[in-house]
């Protein structure tokens, strides 16, 4: 059997809106994951640092306050500082713009999958990129 | 039959009414007759003579019919549905206050049209508010950024990115005054989405008005204030329970004493729906908190009837036309009994619910984002038809970024146009007697009294917020909503149905915060510091402490050092040593 998934579920900033992060969380645990929630209004680096000590696959961040141009690069360039960039897919949710998300995803962020995307899509997305990673190592 | 007798045979269904003539008092008999006759037996005999060969030949869209919340609907309703009948709904302005809390509605008054503005520094939001006020808007409703919100200065590390974003920045009293510059604060009604920080702000809007030499007496207006919410659904927080509830406490007593025009606090369903809850859910936990606000200032021994006429409620209005209508007219009737019943009001000013309205901001979709202009316009016509007193439309642009100035003007003339052109506004309660939907004010106050009762059952709001069972009821409803959803069970045009695989270009333009914003927002905050006196901020911040390690009103020691021109941030950061801070129960 393969190995489990392990997803960090974070949130970042001051933003209050959870009601996104927590269906996820819950989808992709019912899709066989294991998922830690970091609860709310975390700093980058202490969503860095619980992501490298448990391990995980994904860092699965979301972002309704607009803050994502400055929140992302801000995790990318931590989990580069500590040389787990090529080991943790970043995915990112939220309310975000469409050019911003071409500019995320270009800057290293997997997917950014917005407001309104299927959760079977989400766990599809994890999934194939768990897999690749793993493949490839 | 005699003869010579005239006869009038009327069928009923199964029942046969043979009439011996029209006199009165037979077509008062009749008239009995039709009021009392059994309407189950009536509706299950046109079922089966009716419907069942009807369907037999086109079947119904769905096995069965449900509301937005998941409540299921009747293929049509009739007096057997409605368990309390519209007399007990009495009048307008009369207890329960059903059909609304006051004689003559908007007959009299037209419901306030608030649509909110907030972003960037305080000139940029005082432009907006002058625009909205120049299109005909009566009253003004200010957005505050995060750090803001949540007690930050501009220039903590905390609000790195967020400043002036989703809100206005506002750090001191100066900020707020400059959001307010050239806008007369003792004739418009000013209302402030601020919460954990709320004490602070009203200090600050108490301060502007004594330097500009408006009495206290003349403000109007709402501050938002409701703590509870934060904990259970916004999750905007600072200080633990207790002393969060305590600054609410003080803010409702000093209000009373002083600000006899002031909503210290809008007791809000709003955000536990936006969360995810359903429109029972919406009712209970605002009532709920709202009898513990009230639980709170009783205990300082003013009566209820002291401050409950400056109680305000704030409910969504959402995508289930009829649903919503029931459940602003059942919030009513409920909070009125909650009101006689286990706080002993007297005044009828304690027992009307008043309440603020804002369209459903998640309802609003980023795809094909004209149609939004329509789901805003029905549900603002529920909030109108529910009774609202004020009223602000989310913009059809808000899935996208904080509103646009085009944006909120559609909003504006949507309200404009309900009021002016629909003829809604000219009679009372219109859908009041509706079979449909008095079943359903009916079963949402049965629905959400129930679930008042299993609050206290389990110990009361604050235990329920800190055992995380509000945040679970509501995490349990969004993600049952979202499966729906994902079934197509819930339908939301352009997402799950109706889609359009081009996007296409916006159909307008959004609107953007100016990226020197936090940049700017930090040098004014350095610059406001070097201004004043430290000796004296550090004085009255030291007074603020004290105050707030006994039991005394904070509301004074406050307004003293906001007008020493402490920020925000050192006032929250004083307090923090005395209070603790919160943490989260986080559940999924």
């Amino acid at each position: 059997m393969a190995q489990q998934i392990r997803v960090l579920m974070a949130k970042i900033g001051l933003d209050g809106h959870d009601r996104g992060v927590k269906v996820v969380a819950r989808a992709l645990r019912d899709a066989g994951m294991e998922i830690i929630y970091t609860g709310l209004h975390r700093r980058p680096e202490e969503v860095v640092r619980v992501a490298i000590d448990e391990d995980v696959d994904v860092i699965g961040v979301s972002v309704l306050s607009g803050a994502h141009m400055h929140i992302f690069p801000r995790v990318i360039e931590l989990l580069e500082a500590e040389d787990a960039r090529e080991d943790i897919t970043i995915i990112g949710g939220g309310t975000i713009l469409p050019e911003d998300i071409d500019a995320l995803e270009e800057m290293g962020i997997h997917k950014v999958l917005g407001v309104d995307t299927p959760l079977q899509e989400i766990v599809d997305t994890i999934n194939e990129a768990v897999e690749a990673k793993r493949a490839a190592r | 039959m005699l003869p010579g007798e005239r006869s009038l045979t009327i069928r009923l269904g199964p029942l046969v009414v043979v009439a011996r003539d029209d006199s009165i008092l037979t077509r008062r008999m009749l008239y009995t007759f039709t009021m009392s006759k059994d309407w189950k037996a009536e509706r299950e005999r046109w079922e089966n003579e009716t419907v069942a060969p009807f369907v037999d030949r086109r079947p119904e869209r769905r096995e069965s019919f449900e509301t937005f919340s998941g409540a299921e609907v009747e293929r049509v309703y009739t007096p057997e549905h409605v368990e309390q009948q519209a007399a007990e709904g009495g009048f307008p302005g009369e207890f329960p206050y059903l059909r609304g809390p006051y004689p003559t509605m908007y007959r009299a008054r037209p419901w306030t049209m608030r649509q909110i503005a907030g972003y960037g520094r305080p000139e940029d939001t005082n432009d907006r508010l002058r625009y909205l006020i120049a299109a005909g808007q009566t009253g003004i409703s200010i957005d505050f950024d995060m750090p803001t919100l949540m007690g930050y200065d501009s220039d903590n590390v905390m609000s790195f990115g967020e400043v002036g974003r989703e809100g206005v920045a506002v750090d001191h009293v100066d900020d707020l005054a400059g959001v307010l510059d050239g806008i007369d604060i003792g004739e418009i009604s000013v209302s402030m989405t601020i919460n954990p920080t709320a004490w602070a702000m009203l200090a600050k809007f108490l301060v502007v008005a004594q330097e500009r030499n408006v009495p206290w007496s003349s403000l109007s207006g709402t501050t938002q204030a409701d703590i509870v919410k934060e904990f259970i659904a916004q999750k905007e927080w600072i200080f633990p329970v207790e002393p969060s509830l305590r600054l609410l406490r003080d803010m409702i007593t000093f209000g009373a004493e002083h600000l006899p025009r002031w909503n210290p606090v809008n007791v809000s369903g709003y955000h536990a729906r936006e969360a995810g809850a359903t429109a029972v859910q919406e009712v209970a936990f605002t009532l709920a908190a709202g009898i513990t606000y009230s639980e709170q200032a009783t205990a300082t021994g003013m009566p209820f009837d002291e401050f409950a006429p400056r109680l305000s409620f704030y409910f969504i209005s959402h995508s289930d036309f009829l649903e919503e209508i029931a459940k602003f007219r059942a919030a009513r009737r409920l909070w009125a009994r909650i009101a006689r019943e286990r706080f002993d009001a007297r005044k009828p000013e304690s027992m009307r619910l008043r309440f603020h309205c804002q369209t459903s901001g998640s309802a609003l979709t980023a795809a094909q984002p004209l149609n939004n202009v329509a789901r805003g316009s029905l549900q603002a016509l529920a909030a109108v038809l529910g009774g609202a007193q004020s009223l602000h439309v989310s913009g059809m642009d808000e899935a996208l970024a904080i509103p646009s100035a085009e944006a909120m003007k559609v909003a504006l003339r949507t309200q404009q146009i309900i009021l002016e052109e629909s003829g809604v506004a000219n009679t009372i309660d219109p859908l009041g007697g509706s079979h449909a939907i008095e079943a359903m004010t009916d079963r949402i106050e049965r629905d959400a009294k129930e679930l008042i009762d299993e609050v206290d059952e389990r110990g009361g709001t604050v235990e329920c917020i800190e055992s995380g069972w509000f945040q679970q009821e509501i995490a349990d409803s969004s993600y049952i909503f979202q499966l729906a959803k994902e079934a197509g069970e819930r339908v939301i045009v352009g997402v799950n149905a109706y889609r359009e695989d081009d996007p296409g270009v916006l159909p307008f333009e959004l609107h953007r915060v100016a990226p020197d914003t936090e940049e700017r927002k930090i040098e004014e905050l350095i610059a406001h510091r070097a201004t004043r006196d430290d000796a004296a901020v550090d004085a009255r911040l030291a007074e603020l402490v004290a105050v707030a390690q006994t039991d005394a009103n904070i509301m004074p020691a406050t307004i003293e050092a906001v007008r020493a021109r402490a920020t925000t941030g050192e006032i929250v950061e004083s307090l923090r040593a005395v209070f603790g801070t919160y943490v989260e129960t986080a559940v999924f």
